[in-house]
């Protein structure tokens, strides 16, 4: 099974499939053929056409123009009941379960064995649940409800899903994003024994290693066009990523030199219970400091703690040598710390505000005269750091939801980088953002280090880390277990330090 | 992968879900320990409050009509809905079951309480309609047809009342007859709570009014009918407000303009009380039905034990704030607890 199966009739095939939202043209030419007893990989940066393919396989969007044959017949799905019915489960990155519905009801909705009058059997589905739990080889309660599932145990529970329906096609929608590695290691051992089983899968993925360790094929997309397919024995990593990028990718990350200077940002053993434990670590002028783990580490946490918007049990926070207060995200502002959150839309962002209001949002205070502000005081001031930040809007008054990750981010980036900040914390800076706009990012955090600001970066890209930061932070389970020299730090050193408590040492 | 030695293969479920399953239960028994310690003080204060041959049918009886109403609201509520227009169609059903008497002489009972119904179920069809295809929230949608039903039930009734002496005697004895002692009236609301109840908890239909409040757009994503099972949650919830409006006409004799004002307030703190949670997914009718009664119990015993009139209301804040602080408390220690037995699995 190493080798593509490449004979006899596909089991879905799309073929120059297109799809436009008004102006914007998300899919181009969209092809891709998947045979039964094969995992095929999709691979292509973000917005290169990924997503919109598989909704329209899934039949959340109806596709312009082209053919979708599944099994040699024309297909035509209005709903996403119908794809369903036609074999098609597709495994989200983030499952949508009923958090309050048992497991074995989130299997079976809207399809449960019923009985006389109408009544649903529960043996039948509790016992076809046990069943499909044991072929999985996981143990989940079958009663419990879905509220407090990891989300790897959410994931199989849509496979299970899947398998129950008996689906032809699965499609994983970047499905290990937020898994540890051992239950990467248990979703692909089920992978691997559903080709077995001779189903088509789909796997979508921005990991490299596991692209190549699980899948026999894989299909490039760029800019909403078809690439090319190749055996994954026929083709290598760099080859993948050229075609992806469209030109070879030295350098993403270029972080210049910058002189490291005073400490600016001190955390001493921060704690707060259950969250996380003896955080401690320093921030100096001109570095930046990458804080790596995994997904779920706590690194989030003590970011939120350190900001003031969460609180902490015990530990100091100082700036400069001055204590900051627990708690109080305006007073940390004050001392100069800035906080950009993972969460653009949620945290970052007044989505249906201009952007010359969301870049003037926190120095407001600043701003106003007689405690009042215009918006042309608003725009004067945002103008600034807009044109600095190469900000691609026509206008400072367009809305922010409108524009792009890329430049959401910068917006988000700019209405911190007003309040004139000593350290700046950003959660997740390139998340969602082409690999264009990635470069701009970088290039960004690089010149404010060389301005002299400290810069904390949480990211769980580790090419990321390893490239832009002086020293790495690793964070495993709420405590640190590894600080990294920029010399010290590889992907081995730091995913070991990731996933093994600090008192084991890395070999 | 690391798993639980929690859940035993052998026995899957068995102490986990009994546990969850407890807490769940322990919502409706909760209400009805409130229920009985409210029925027992009272009843040690002035025995008559049970004892007496009226006071026992009194306490079945008065919160019947409330119980029909709440069974409908509760449903509604479950797919992340309200409805607001339920006292307003209890009052039009009311004041229809009178017009019926006088203009046909002679029409049987059972004919009134079925054109009553279907009459409700109408109404309840408009308020589903106007949210389950315009796509605005079922609080504003209900709020405009609680004035609209009430305000044609204003011009329709004007300054009228239908007085006891307008219908049939057979008609009015319903409201306080009782068999072997228990009510009518709490009969038929016992018959509609044991029916509703079964088909939410047993049927596709009853799982998927569940699993769209728990959340819709992966009820959306599951393919299920979303706009068809919230019309027929508001269908229902009229249907219910349609009959109870019969059974106002039969319980008290009189109907005016007035009829079941304020009541879908009522409806919605029963429910409430009764656990069903307010942003849908969780409760039963059971809860919403014990709920209605104890909200009704409380209030007769209020006077009973000495409480002022004015205070009355505020007691039943407190019980709906109180409930809903329960709700929260319940549900926090219930995800903590999920949560911890996920890291054990996995630490």
């Amino acid at each position: 099974m190493a080798s593509a199966p490449a004979e006899g009739t596909p089991t879905l095939e799309l073929r120059d499939v297109s799809k436009a939202f008004g102006q914007v043209i998300a899919l181009r030419t969209g092809s891709l053929t998947l045979y039964s007893g094969s995992i095929h990989a999709l691979v292509g940066e973000n917005g290169a056409g990924k997503s919109t393919l598989v909704k329209i396989i899934a039949g959340l969007y109806h596709r312009d123009s082209g053919t979708f044959e599944l099994e040699g017949q024309p297909v035509e799905f209005k709903s996403t009941a119908e794809s369903k019915a036609a074999g098609i489960a597709v495994i989200y990155q983030e499952p949508t379960l009923f958090p309050d519905l048992t497991v074995t009801e989130n299997i079976f909705m809207g399809r449960q064995p019923v009985g006389r009058l109408g009544r649903i059997d529960r043996k039948v589905m509790r016992q076809e649940v046990r069943d499909l739990m044991a072929r999985l080889g996981v143990k989940i309660d079958p009663d419990r409800p879905a509220e407090g599932l990891s989300i790897a145990d959410q994931q199989i529970i849509e496979i299970a899903k899947a398998i129950s329906l008996d689906a032809k096609v699965l499609i994983m929608d970047e499905p290990t994003a937020a898994l540890s590695g051992v239950e990467v290691e248990r979703l692909f051992a089920v992978a691997r024994s559903l080709r077995d089983e001779d189903r088509a899968l789909l796997f979508i993925s921005h990991r490299f290693d596991e692209v190549f360790e699980l899948c026999d094929t894989i299909t490039v997309m760029r800019d909403g066009a078809y690439i090319s397919t190749d055996a994954t024995a026929d083709t290598s990593v760099p080859e993948i990523v050229r075609r992806m990028v469209g030109r070879d990718v030295n350098e993403l990350f270029p972080k210049q030199k910058a002189k490291i200077g005073e400490p600016l940002l001190v955390v001493e053993n921060l704690n707060m219970p259950g969250v996380f434990h003896d955080i401690s670590f320093t921030v100096r002028s001109g570095e930046i400091v990458g804080l790596a783990g995994l997904v779920g580490a706590g690194r989030s946490e003590v970011v939120r703690a350190v900001f003031g918007v969460d609180p902490y049990e015990t530990g100091t926070v100082t700036v400069d040598g001055k204590a900051v207060p627990p708690a109080s995200p305006s007073t940390a502002m004050r001392m100069g710390l800035a906080l950009v959150p993972e969460d653009r839309r949620k945290q970052g962002l007044v989505i249906d505000s201009t952007v010359g209001r969301n870049i003037t949002t926190a120095i407001r205070r600043l701003l106003a005269r007689f405690g009042l502000i215009t918006t042309g005081m608003e725009n004067e001031s945002a103008q600034v750091w807009a044109s600095r930040l190469e900000v691609k809007t026509r206008a400072l008054d367009a809305v922010a939801g409108t524009l792009s990750g890329g430049n959401q981010q910068k917006v988000v980036l700019g209405k911190w980088l007003a309040t004139k900040p000593r350290v700046l914390i950003i959660d997740e800076p390139t998340r969602g953002i082409d690999v264009g706009t990635k470069a701009e990012v970088h290039r960004m955090m690089s010149e404010l280090a060389g301005q002299g600001l400290g810069i904390l970066m949480i990211s769980s890209e580790l090419p990321e880390v390893l490239g832009m930061a002086d020293r790495v932070l690793v964070m495993r389970e709420g405590r640190i277990t590894a600080d990294l020299d920029r010399e010290a730090a590889n992907s081995e050193s730091v995913m070991f330090a990731a996933t093994h408590a600090a008192e084991e040492s890395y070999a | 992968m690391s798993t639980s030695t929690m859940f035993t293969p052998t026995e899957p479920g068995t102490t986990f879900s009994s546990r969850i399953g407890g807490l769940a239960r322990a919502r409706e028994t909760g209400i009805l320990l409130a229920l009985l310690l409210v029925i027992a003080v009272t009843t040690i204060k002035n025995p008559a409050f049970l004892f007496s041959s009226d006071g026992f049918r009194d306490l079945l009886l008065t919160p019947s009509i409330l119980v029909v109403v709440a069974i409908g609201e509760a449903m509604v509520i479950i797919t992340r809905n309200v409805d607001l227009s339920v006292g307003s169609i209890l009052g039009l059903s009311a004041y229809l079951t009178g017009r019926l008497f006088i203009d046909f002489p002679g029409i049987p009972i059972l004919v009134v309480f079925a054109i009553g119904i279907i009459f409700g179920a109408l109404l309840g069809l408009i308020n589903g309609a106007l949210v389950a295809f315009a796509r605005v929230p079922s609080l504003v949608i209900t709020l405009g047809t609680l004035y609209i039903y009430r305000g044609i039930n204003l011009a329709w009734t004007g300054s009228d009342r239908i007085d006891p002496s307008e219908m049939p005697a057979a008609f009015l004895r319903l409201g306080t007859q009782t068999i072997l002692g228990i009510p009518v009236l709490t009969l038929i609301a016992a018959a509609v709570l044991i029916v509703g109840a079964w088909y939410m908890k047993n049927t596709r239909g009853g799982r998927e009014f569940y699993a769209i409040g728990s959340d819709p757009s992966a009820a959306d994503l599951y393919g299920l009918k979303v706009t068809q099972r919230v019309l027929a949650a508001f269908l229902v919830s009229g249907a219910a407000a349609g009959l109870a409006g019969v059974l106002y006409a039969a319980r008290y004799g009189t109907v005016n303009a007035q009829a079941g004002l304020g009541l879908e307030l009522e409806a919605v703190g029963a429910a409430v009380i009764g656990g069903v949670a307010i942003f849908g997914g969780s409760g039963t009718l059971w809860g919403a039905a014990f709920g209605a009664v104890l909200l009704f119990t409380i209030n007769r015993a209020l006077p009973v034990l000495g409480i002022p009139d004015f205070w009355q209301r505020a007691v039943v804040g407190v019980l709906i704030i109180g409930a809903i602080v329960l709700d929260r408390i319940l549900a926090l220690r219930q995800s903590r607890k999920l949560i911890e037995a996920r890291d054990q699995d996995h630490g």
